[in-house]
């Protein structure tokens, strides 16, 4: 089998019973900025707001740290770090604890989602400065980064999907956040719904995989087929090491695995890792409708990755997202949150690595949407555009890597891209600070010499997108890109397809030149020339009129963050150059047991491969240099003039948005009013004749109520009236009448005493 | 008295008796006036008393007979206190003791 997994011991579990505290503080912070925030902001500024939320960030990061500190302590297989608080449910199979694990891939993702939190919660210090709901602001981010390490740490799927919900609220509250905008209210809205069709597939992967666990097909003898549950609770015993020498020993070494369905990430790793339980060749050989099980978790899983990672067709709620304030475009929309999907699938590699088909629909689904995301951000006009788009095609990197198997690459870029992306956006958002909001870049311009500190770490950080060896960008992408032509073992809906892996590499080259190209775009048509913008609107709340560099709190986090996007590359040097793996490849293989199968090509190829990478980032900056440095040649007007059509489609982005409003909008709403029409016309009709037939049964009821029964008594009544008319002539108070009547039947007594006798 | 009682036998006491008993009903069918039907009352009450004794001694004997008559006797008494009581209060509403017009209780 291609793609089998190796064999391997089950993961051994070092409890850290302080993990908890990593989500705790963030929650409290949320908590307290919530329920009296605009009290304490009343009552003692600002200031108190953000000494709550950063200093929960702190303590949370420096939680992080020990973890980490501690994680490096263990050796590596030990690198499981377990912290159950409670029981949540138990029905039947399905078991829940309210638990918290560290491998080394959640640890890195701790780490960047605190520290990177950290830096965007200071950045935001100073932007939301003059923001009249501040308490509101720091309490969702609080409420975010809380959701965000239950999704990355959570132990098992329930956890990981409370928090998956909770970003994407979060999401929704942040891009919302000018509610009084409708148009940002109805980008979180789309935010919010559009994730919803990725959860939904999300859930019903996560349904397929739970059941596939617990049962296999049979055929009966009619041919169809029917499904039987194994017998839960099945255990395999396993023995580590070599032999043992006496039983105590062999107690001590013995580790049970559970088989059977289970939501717990642990326990579905060892079962599907480790060759002796035959899981992972009962799934494999698993089909649904015809198709094979496995690759459908793994489509259905990643279309919940589609959704919060906005990949193709579910990309439309990112670009809308920049609705909302910088940091949060930063923190949610570029660093943490939209990496969510790459992390899932990267965490679930073990599943995804068994089916190709599975591997080949993400890979294929990233390098179109990096392509895609791409070719829009070459004409967006808006700052945060281009760089939402950037995302956007990152993030189609990010699944190149993931997809074709190159785990620690996708998690290695998701990295670097963290760094890199969040400085590009809290240096726009320096940049929009200092134009008085200002996001359109053909107003900006010679910005450099206004705010010097801003210019250098956006430049940076341009470098690192564009895949200079000098910063992280190019080491992560060209290990993704270099991975992706390697690897000739995906399929396509079933078929192999050797030629995807190549075609996806030629794809990522062009992406990477574009990438270049629309990153120093936005560099030179922001920073160089001369400056294009009014003087500001004068609604004299304390801008000057021209722009001018942000404060320390702004940038000393730039600083940080580009400093960061330029030393990660030291945690993935190429082997070639060093020898050895790449540090954090080695740091993240416990977390990655899947093994994938890469085509060996020689060395020069890979060295040459690098060049091209490189070329590819020098020629789109190149050209971007040619055609808008200084803002001065004219060749870009003439080119808009000369590709007006084929400019206009792709500014729209494809017209997607519009084809989403044409179908799925559209096609909701006439649902929806057949739906109306059925409710008011066929139900309520219905409601409306049992209500007529009730009331003409209650009428008919009502009559015989009225004539049968109540005649009946009413005669009786009549009857005893009319008999007692009748008889009152009787009762005539005359004396003598009575003793005739008495005389009277006296001899008729005596009379009939005669007769009978 | 023997002698006497010789010729004198049930039959005769019994013709008496029923003389007494006719006389009263039909004092009280016919009279209207209150006290007139009390006293035809009297006079069939005295006519059944006259059976009970002559019944009591031709026939069962012993003194069971004269002292239900005793009884008798002092019911019509009573019953004459009574009824002369009530005729005396309903003159004393109506100034009238004709039985005819005492039918106000009619309705």
């Amino acid at each position: 089998m291609e793609h089998a997994v190796q064999q391997l011991a089950p993961l051994a579990v070092t409890p850290a019973g302080f993990l908890w505290l990593i989500p705790l503080f963030p929650l409290l912070g949320a908590v307290i900025n919530t329920t009296c925030g605009w009290w304490l902001q009343r009552k003692f500024g600002k200031p108190v707001i953000h000494i709550i939320a950063v200093g929960a960030m702190v303590l949370s990061f420096a939680v992080g740290c020990v973890a980490f500190a501690k994680m490096l302590g263990l050796p590596g297989e030990e690198r499981f770090l377990q912290n159950t608080l409670w029981t949540v449910l138990t029905a039947g199979p399905v078991h829940v604890d309210l638990a918290f694990a560290l491998d080394p891939l959640g640890m890195m993702m701790v780490l960047v989602v605190t520290g990177i939190g950290t830096l965007i919660h200071i950045f935001s210090i100073g932007y939301m400065a003059e923001d009249p709901a501040y308490w509101r602001f720091f309490a969702y981010l609080n409420l975010f980064i809380f959701s965000m390490l239950l999704l990355v740490m959570g132990d098992n799927f329930v956890i990981m999907f409370f928090g998956w919900e909770g970003v994407g609220l979060c999401s929704y509250l942040l891009i919302a956040f000018w509610y009084t905008d409708p148009a940002k209210a109805a980008a979180g809205m789309k935010a919010f719904v559009v994730n919803r069709f990725g959860d939904f597939g999300f859930i019903l992967g996560l349904f397929l995989l739970f059941w596939g666990l617990g049962g296999v097909w049979h055929e009966l003898p009619t041919g169809k087929l029917s499904y039987q549950p194994n017998v839960p609770g099945q255990q395999l015993r396993i023995f580590s090491g070599e032999p043992a020498t006496n039983s105590a020993e062999a107690e001590h070494r013995e580790t049970i695995i559970e088989i059977g369905p289970t939501l717990n990430f642990r326990q579905l790793r060892d079962q599907v890792v480790i060759q002796a339980t035959g899981v992972a060749d009962r799934l494999l050989h698993q089909k649904l409708f015809g198709f094979g099980l496995l690759a459908m978790v793994g489509i259905l899983l990643f279309v919940g990755a589609m959704g919060k990672s906005a990949q193709l067709p579910l990309s439309v709620w990112l670009p809308d997202a920049m609705a909302g304030p910088t940091p949060v475009s930063a923190l949610i929309h570029a660093a943490t949150m939209v990496t969510a999907g790459v992390y899932m699938v990267a965490r679930l590699n073990f599943i995804f690595a068994l089916s190709p088909t599975a591997m080949g629909w993400v890979a294929l689904i990233g390098a179109l949407t990096a392509l895609f995301g791409a070719s829009i951000g070459f004409f967006q006009y808006d700052i945060k555009k281009v760089l939402a788009y950037s995302t956007v095609s990152q993030l189609g990197f990010m699944f190149i890597g993931v997809g074709v198997g190159a785990y620690w690459a996708g998690a290695y870029h998701l990295l670097t891209h963290a760094f890199f992306k969040a400085a590009l956006f809290l240096g726009s958002g320096s940049v929009i600070l200092a134009c008085h909001h200002e996001q359109d870049m053909r107003k900006m311009g010679g910005l450099g010499k206004l705010m010097p500190v801003t210019r250098k770490t956006y430049l940076w950080a341009c470098i690192a997108i564009a895949g200079f060896p000098i910063a992280s960008g190019f080491y992560s992408k060209d290990e993704i890109l270099w991975k992706a032509f390697s690897q000739q073992h995906m399929s396509l809906l079933g078929m192999p397809a050797a030629w995807l892996g190549p075609l996806i590499y030629c794809v990522g080259i062009i992406v990477a030149t574009g990438t270049a190209f629309y990153m120093f775009r936005s560099y030179y048509m922001t920073f160089t020339g001369e400056y294009r913008g009014g003087h500001g609107h004068e609604d004299g709340h304390g801008h000057g009129t021209t722009p001018k560099e942000s404060p320390l709190s702004i940038t000393s986090v730039l600083v940080v963050l580009a400093s960061g996007a330029v030393l990660a590359s030291l945690l993935g040097l190429p082997a070639i150059w060093t020898n050895r793996p790449p540090i954090l490849e080695y740091f993240l293989e416990p977390s990655l047991p899947a093994t994938v199968h890469f085509t060996e090509h020689p060395h020069w190829m890979e060295w040459l491969f690098q060049l091209i990478g490189v070329s590819a980032g020098a020629v789109g900056w190149l050209f971007a240099r040619a055609l808008y440095r200084d803002g001065k040649s004219p060749v870009p007007a003439r080119l808009l003039a000369r590709w007006k059509r084929a400019w206009t489609v792709v500014y729209n982005k494809y017209y997607l948005d519009e084809i989403y409003g044409a179908t799925v909008v559209r096609g909701s709403l006439l649902f929806a009013r057949i739906l109306s029409w059925i409710d008011s016309r066929l139900v309520d009709g219905v409601v409306n004749l049992a209500g007529e037939v009730t009331r003409l049964f209650a009428n008919l009821d009502g009559a015989i109520d009225k004539y049968i029964v109540d005649g009946a008594v009413n005669l009786v009544a009549d009857c005893t009236i009319g008999a007692g008319r009748g008889l009152r002539r009787v009762q005539t108070g005359r004396i003598q009448t009575y003793l005739y009547g008495a005389l009277a039947g006296a001899l008729v007594v005596v009379l009939l005493n005669f007769l009978i006798k | 008295m023997t002698s006497m009682m010789g010729h004198l036998s049930l039959s005769h006491f019994l013709v008496v008796g029923g003389l007494l008993f006719c006389f009263g009903l039909m004092t009280v069918l016919t009279r209207r006036n209150a006290v007139a039907m009390l006293m035809g009352i009297e006079l069939i009450l005295n006519g059944a008393n006259v059976n009970l004794v002559a019944f009591n001694h031709y026939v069962a004997g012993g003194l069971s007979g004269q002292i239900f008559a005793l009884f008798v006797i002092v019911l019509a008494a009573a019953e004459a206190a009574v009824g002369l009581a009530i005729i005396l209060a309903i003159y004393q509403m109506i100034r009238n003791i004709d039985t005819a017009n005492i039918a106000s209780l009619r309705h």
